[in-house]
């Protein structure tokens, strides 16, 4: 269902997914927002297409996630997280 | 002297950004805390004298990350700042910004400035900013912002005097604009016109949520519904566009006016340590479990001495005032009813303080971020969101502060939901009643080695209302709709050590409003349940009297037992006990006659009177000087005269733990529901409802028991 997303790039790397397929540990830069309210809410808490991102922290049941963004730390469920478009870095 | 000149503030900012702080630093004790009109969101307002001889109303507005709001709390900052007939719209806006996390905080305070009402920003945080190597030149920040800033550490006070002589100042409008209102917004210039104090951004806003305002004016909805259909003006078209255009602005402001090295976040290394721990799947959880034993140990153990001290001290002043008033229904309505329920009032006090002192303190750390993130999934899948974890939890102590604390959920269904299921959980007020009862029908035997067959029960018990609540809860989700989607979507603030101060005055703050609002309730249902059982119809009561005053019968009886039987047959004879006859009916099928009938209505005073009343009803002595053995004695000797069953059978008494496991029992709890959705609605449904279940519940148990 994400297939829509994803750009035909040789390099996987380079390949825009969502925030939600991301490890622990990965770094990305954001690409894109759902063009939705969750979108809008999301940019309004400083997730701005161009800004880098590390998840910081994956709960230990596997959600929500903790996500390491300008300078502080965001809690988001992984059906939020969805509506990240990021590139892995 | 004329009058000191008036006017009102609101402190307004991001979620974390030290607002609290800011707000105790301004207005100090002089506080008070309410609600915002037609919401339970809490409204703190405090005074503050200017230099000037100006007295200013400070109000802490709800934090929030943008002027559009999405939750209830968020409405109210919208309200307030956007609605010019808001009988808090400020003339000046203290607007927060946290100095460590810049670029976030500037979205909203773009906003703000837009709406061209004077502001000026509170640059809160400095000293997480130095720490972090972030330098702003605050010169050049107020020049591209067009309002005074003032860097400040409100935690330590550092910043305040600068900020009180500023405001002691005349503040101008602000002009700049951060966006290019000519094309989102232009149209609006025309509708700001018709609207006094507002400019187009005003009126944009005002055309997209002018529905959810409170006390604005019916020709104001006019005039804004007759512009929206004549411009063709889509609510939610531009605020996607709004925001992105503002974070270009900032993005060229942050460039120009911050600069951060780039070393690591040394705040951000520190907390992202510790959560390696409070986050780890097995630490984490352990860390979590032992903190909230503790919370728990705090609000059913150490509560206990302070409660056990209030009680004995309201008797103790209630028998001195009976000595002390001259005797009659108006003393015995003084005593045994209003002081009585004020008694029933005041007991609460050490649980509901020490369960918000421990919330304050996991709140100010960031631990309770935490608790949500660990816990949110697994709550999710009954309907419920990790915020409700702390409410259920300390419900099992006692439904009040649990109740109470429930505002921390911003989600308005989540909130509702765990406000209904909350009283399941099984609170200490039970335990006397499922003592007696469990210690009456089960023997004391050990099983399987180790375990005691009643501690065993007694778990069950436990457990048993836990997964009542569970189930509720699931159910609730599918029935109860709303426009709002329940978003997890939180900051997990930088890890701090709590504000002590902070804590007192929220400890008092809690007690105090319970106090006042709920308190009332109480009282009122307790001189009713008072007048229940010390009155009967026609000159019943007056008949047992004159019976125990006749010599040739009271002879035979010492003076205990004497009076033990008086207010036995006084009970019997009273309303109270009359209405225990008329319910007999309905609750024969669950095995109840209608002695326990009367002490299932005067349990609701509080579930552990059901324990004193039996007593009384059985003469074995009021609840002061109770003999526990003589008690289970009598109740197996007693015997029902129309079957020639022994009354408590077991059928009967497992019956009887199951409604009090179910059975919403407690007019403590309708009266702070009450108080907490401010509405009689949600107290009645939960009445009725936990009642159905409880009756049906127990009617199937003794028909299998049977």
């Amino acid at each position: 269902m994400y297939a829509r997303y994803l750009l035909c790039s040789p390099d996987m790397n380079k390949t825009v997914i969502p925030l939600s397929w991301l490890r622990k540990g990965d770094k990305a830069i954001i690409v894109s927002l759902d063009n939705s309210a969750l979108g809008i809410k999301l940019m309004e808490m400083g997730c701005m297409p161009g800004e880098h991102l590390e998840v910081d922290y994956i709960a230990p049941l596997g959600d929500p996630i903790s996500v390491r963004i300008g300078n502080y730390l965001l809690g988001l469920r992984i059906d939020e997280a969805v509506a990240i478009k990021v590139m892995k870095q | 002297m004329s009058e000191p000149k008036k006017i009102k503030i609101a402190l307004a900012g991001n979620p974390n950004c030290g607002k609290t702080s800011l707000f105790n630093a301004l207005t100090g004790m002089r506080q008070k805390v309410g609600n915002f009109a037609g919401v339970t969101v809490d409204k703190k307002t405090g005074i503050l004298f200017l230099d000037n001889k100006v007295e200013a109303l400070v109000v802490d507005l709800p934090g929030t990350y943008s002027i559009y709001p999405r939750r209830i709390d968020e409405m109210v900052t919208f309200d307030v700042l956007a609605n010019p007939d808001n009988v808090s719209h400020p003339d000046v806006i203290v607007l927060l910004a946290d100095a460590s996390n810049l670029k976030r905080n500037l979205l909203f305070c773009t906003q703000i400035i837009d709406m061209g009402i004077p502001t000026v920003i509170a640059l809160n945080m400095m000293d997480v900013a130095e720490k972090n190597n972030i330098r702003i030149d605050v010169a050049k920040l107020e020049e591209e912002l067009g309002v005074p800033v003032v860097p400040m550490n409100a935690r330590e006070g550092k910043g305040v005097d600068k900020l009180l002589k500023l405001l002691s100042s005349a503040i101008a409008k602000p002009k700049r604009s951060f966006i290019d209102m000519q094309k989102l917004y232009g149209d609006a210039k025309e509708l700001s016109n018709k609207i006094p104090y507002s400019n187009e951004y005003v009126a944009a806003l005002l055309a997209v949520l002018h529905k959810e305002l409170n006390d604005f004016p019916e020709e104001k909805h006019q005039l804004i519904d007759e512009w929206v259909a004549a411009k063709n003006f889509v609510a939610a078209r531009f605020q996607g566009e709004e925001v992105l255009q503002r974070y270009n602005s900032i993005n060229r402001l942050v460039r120009d006016c911050v600069n951060e090295e780039q070393k690591e976040n040394k705040s951000l290394e520190t907390t992202s340590r510790i959560d390696k721990i409070l986050l780890h799947p097995l630490w984490g959880y352990l860390i979590f479990l032992g903190v909230f034993f503790l919370v728990f140990q705090a609000i059913f153990a150490w509560a206990q001495y302070p409660m056990d001290l209030i009680s004995s001290g309201f008797s103790t002043a209630g028998n001195y005032l009976h000595n002390l008033l001259p005797a009659g229904m108006i003393s015995d309505l003084l005593i045994q009813g209003v002081w009585a329920g004020a008694g029933g009032v005041v007991i609460f006090i050490p649980q509901i303080m020490l369960l918000f002192g421990f919330i304050t303190i996991l709140e100010d750390t960031g631990y309770m971020a935490r608790v949500s993130f660990l816990m949110d999934k697994l709550m999710r899948t009954t309907g419920l969101s990790g915020k409700s974890t702390v409410p259920l939890i300390s419900g099992m102590a006692c439904a009040i502060p649990a109740i109470m604390s429930t505002r921390n959920i911003e989600s308005w269904k989540d909130r509702i939901i765990t406000i209904m299921v909350v009283p399941f959980m099984s609170c200490s007020a039970r335990l006397p009643v499922y003592t007696l009862l469990v210690s009456f029908a089960v023997p004391s035997q050990t099983v399987f080695g180790i375990f005691n067959m009643r501690g065993m029960w007694m778990l069950g018990l436990y457990l048993f209302g836990f997964i009542s609540a569970i189930v509720a809860a699931f159910i609730m989700k599918l029935i109860i709709k709303t426009r709002e989607k329940s978003l997890f979507l939180m900051e997990l603030p930088i890890y701090r050590w709590p504000r002590w101060g902070n804590v007192g005055v929220t400890m008092f703050e809690k007690a105090k409003v319970f106090v006042t609002d709920a308190g009332k309730i109480i009282v009122a249902i307790s001189v009713v349940l008072w007048f229940l059982a010390s009155y009967g119809p026609g000159d019943e009561i007056k008949t047992v009297e004159k019976k125990f005053e006749d010599t040739s019968f009271t002879s035979q009886y010492n003076s205990i037992d004497l009076d033990a039987m008086r207010q036995s047959e006084k009970l019997t004879h009273s309303y109270a006990g009359h209405i225990g006859h008329f319910i007999e009916p309905a609750i024969m099928p669950l095995g109840f006659d209608w002695k326990i009938g009367i002490s299932l209505i005067t349990a609701f005073a509080a579930r552990e009177v059901f324990v004193g009343t039996i007593a009384t009803i059985y003469s074995v002595g009021s609840t002061g000087d109770m003999d526990m053995n003589k008690l289970r004695a009598r109740m197996h000797s007693e015997i029902n005269p129309q079957t020639g069953e022994q009354v408590f059978s077991f059928a009967t008494v497992v019956s009887l733990m199951i409604f009090f496991a179910l059975a919403m029992q407690c007019m403590s709890t309708i009266a702070v529901v009450r108080r907490e959705t401010k509405s009689w609605k949600w107290p009645m449904i939960q009445l009725f409802y936990m009642t159905g279940i409880a009756y049906l519940a127990s009617f199937i148990t003794y028909m299998l028991l049977r």
